[in-house]
């Protein structure tokens, strides 16, 4: 059975690194590569009825710019480099939807990127890849 | 409907022709002016919607009270105290237990009803109760609980039906409430003609209540409160009721016509964090004087059967908590049925569960809170004929003095997201008789803007009458619907209880959750 790995992307620089990672490692290994962007959305927030009116169309919007712009580009560029991958795109908490995934997918390792904060900025934006490391259910691999 | 618009549009140039009229005498401020302008108006409307029964010398029922009432309690008994024992199921809706993973990012059982509540917190719970134990006693607090309490059965069918009837359109966005139940719930019964003619009364009522109860009552109070920590009858806008309302005006208007959407963003996460410290303020009050709180219950229990020096005796302080209770939480007013339509489920019925705590939230919890701390401070005999937030005010001084000022900050933010959620309800009823036309859109917003200043300038008394009428006329229409369309709620109710008993309705996965 061939291995998957998933990567974590999120438009940034640290996201295509681990994503170039990530492609290396499914080169070698002759894995299975989940490229997966997570939507900043809590379920908790405060909306205006305005908001909730359109909310339907816009999570579509907001899916098919991400799937155009953020993943699309990277797909593309695996397909190139003859890697097999598929794209994801979810709302939700980065960290929570990346370790759900791992296990939807049956996932045997997790590449993501850093944004490199410092303490303090990790204490009040709080850190993805922190928070992945500790509740992921499979091995994780922080790119920096 | 252009016969209707019509006679709005007469109606609106009448009031500022009278202005002129008055304007002749100067000696009278702006804010009398309107005032005076205003409430013979307010007084026939007001006159025809109280209708009352007279039971003796004293006391006289107003049909309407009795009508949401009996509607509650019957809605209570049908659906056998759905509000008792789905409550904890409605708790877990809400966290998204039973949230599909893959519906992330479309609106959540949450999200509507923090919307929802957004509209009905307001006002209603800080001037209307003090307003309430003002005239009838400690011992309408206890009415108004268990108006609250069987309010949520109701809140419970009106939010249901919203979501089953709703119009999904092509491009997604939804639209509900009870205009479109009214028409098409009842045409599925066969009676189209009727349902019809009752989704048109509803939204007539209902732009009527959004200028009133969602505007005209919460630019008066938040104006009360300005004037009251800015030096009361000494303050720089004593007088300027105009002017504090041209003001306000200024600022809905910049995010309902402008589509500032960042301010009433910014409003949406203030508000919640205002109710927190509104109510940890009134707990810490409670705590402070736990030994009164036997006294001041016993005070509210006796006072509800027994009052003494009440109009009416029980039923006087019963008729003001139910009408206070009904004002704020608007159960069987058919309100927030709009706000709660535009949740994602694939079940009408989750969305009606988790409006259960609508009035719990808004009545039982919140409401309670404000009649106690002015049951224990007493301020309520000692206000020397203060009603409204005023009376409020007092309690929470007497405990904290610098309190008034953080109060006045949270009704001016209360009274705006409340605007801002019922001109959005007005707006949909408006399009819903005159067709979805930016041109349409736009002129119910003037209007509405053009209210927040009629209703800053006037006497509490007036705005208070007109607003209670057009909010409880809501109910007429709606009621009557409800009681057509119960069974369809309660077949709803059938099937998606059994199939969550017998797990077909499973939880997902707290992991799952995605969120």
């Amino acid at each position: 059975m061939t291995d998957t790995l998933l990567v974590g992307i999120d438009g940034s620089e640290g996201g295509a690194r681990a994503a170039d990672f990530a492609a290396q490692r499914a080169k070698e290994s002759q894995a299975r590569l989940v490229v997966a962007y997570v939507i900043e959305w809590s379920p908790y927030s405060f909306n205006t009825p305005q908001e909730n009116e359109v909310r339907h169309k816009r999570r579509e919007e907001e899916i098919s710019r991400a799937e155009s712009d953020v993943v699309g580009p990277v797909l593309e560029s695996l397909k190139n480099q003859g890697v097999e991958a598929t794209g994801v795109v979810r709302h939700g908490h980065a960290a929570d939807v990346l370790s759900h995934l791992a296990k939807e997918e049956k996932v045997n390792q997790v590449f993501i990127g850093r944004r490199g904060l410092t303490k303090m900025q990790a204490l009040l934006f709080g850190s993805t890849a922190g928070t992945l490391v500790q509740i992921s259910p499979v091995p994780v691999t922080v790119i920096p | 409907m252009k016969k209707l618009l019509a006679a709005f549009l007469t109606a609106l140039l009448w009031a500022p022709a009278s202005w002129a009229q008055d304007s002749t005498e100067m000696a009278i401020s702006l804010d009398e002016q309107i005032n005076q302008a205003i409430s013979p108006v307010t007084d026939v409307i007001a006159g025809v919607i109280f209708y009352s029964v007279p039971v003796n010398d004293e006391i006289a029922i107003p049909v309407i009270v009795v009508w949401l009432v009996v509607a509650a309690l019957f809605a209570t008994i049908y659906f056998n105290f759905i509000s008792v024992r789905a409550f904890g199921h409605a708790v877990e809706l809400v966290k998204g237990d039973y949230s599909d993973p893959k519906d992330a990012g479309e609106v959540s059982h949450f999200q509507a009803l923090a919307t929802a509540l957004s509209g009905t917190v307001g006002l209603g719970n800080i001037a209307g109760v003090a307003i309430a134990v003002s005239i009838g006693g400690p011992g309408a607090t206890f009415w108004m609980i268990l108006a609250g309490f069987l309010g949520m059965s109701l809140k419970f069918a009106e939010c249901t039906l919203g979501v089953k009837y709703r119009n999904e359109y092509a491009d997604g966005s939804v639209s509900g409430g009870p205009m479109y139940y009214l028409s098409k719930g009842l045409a599925e019964k066969g009676m189209g003609g009727l349902g019809k003619v009752l989704a048109v009364f509803f939204a007539i009522c209902c732009i009527a209540g959004s200028l009133g109860g969602g505007n005209m009552f919460q630019a008066n109070q938040s104006f009360q409160q300005f004037v009251n920590v800015t030096g009361g009858a000494d303050s720089f806008m004593a007088d300027k009721g105009w002017l504090f309302g041209l003001i306000v005006a200024a600022l809905v208007g910049v995010v309902i016509i402008g589509g500032i959407q960042s301010i009433a963003k910014v409003t949406e996460k203030v508000v919640p964090f205002m109710a927190v410290i509104y109510c940890s303020a009134a707990l810490i009050i409670i705590v402070m004087n736990i030994d009164q709180v036997p006294s001041a219950i016993g005070a509210i229990i006796g006072g509800a059967f027994n009052p003494e020096g009440v109009a009416g005796g029980a039923i006087g302080a019963l008729i003001q908590g139910f009408r206070r209770a009904a004002f704020s939480n608007e159960a069987g007013i058919g309100s927030a049925s709009i706000a709660h339509s535009a949740v994602r489920t694939k079940e009408p019925i989750t969305e009606g569960l988790v409006a259960l705590h609508e009035p719990f939230i808004d009545t039982v919890v919140i409401c309670t809170m404000t009649a106690l701390v002015i049951v224990i401070t007493g301020t309520y005999t000692a206000g020397g004929g203060m009603s409204g937030v005023e009376l409020t005010s007092l309690a929470f001084e007497s405990a904290f003095s610098w309190f008034p000022y953080i109060l006045a900050v949270a009704v001016i933010l209360f009274a705006f997201s409340t605007m801002l959620s019922w001109s959005y309800y007005g707006a949909k009823c408006w399009t819903y008789l005159f067709g979805e036309s930016r041109s349409m859109d736009l002129l119910f917003k003037l209007i509405f803007c053009i209210f927040v200043v009629i209703g800053a300038s006037m006497n509490l008394g007036p705005v208070i009458d007109f607003s209670d009428s057009a909010i409880f006329a809501m109910s007429i229409a709606n009621i009557i619907g409800l009681y057509i369309l119960f069974p369809v709620v309660k077949q709803e109710l059938t099937s998606y209880w059994s199939r969550l008993k017998s797990g077909e309705i499973k939880k997902y996965a707290a992991s799952e959750s995605g969120a």
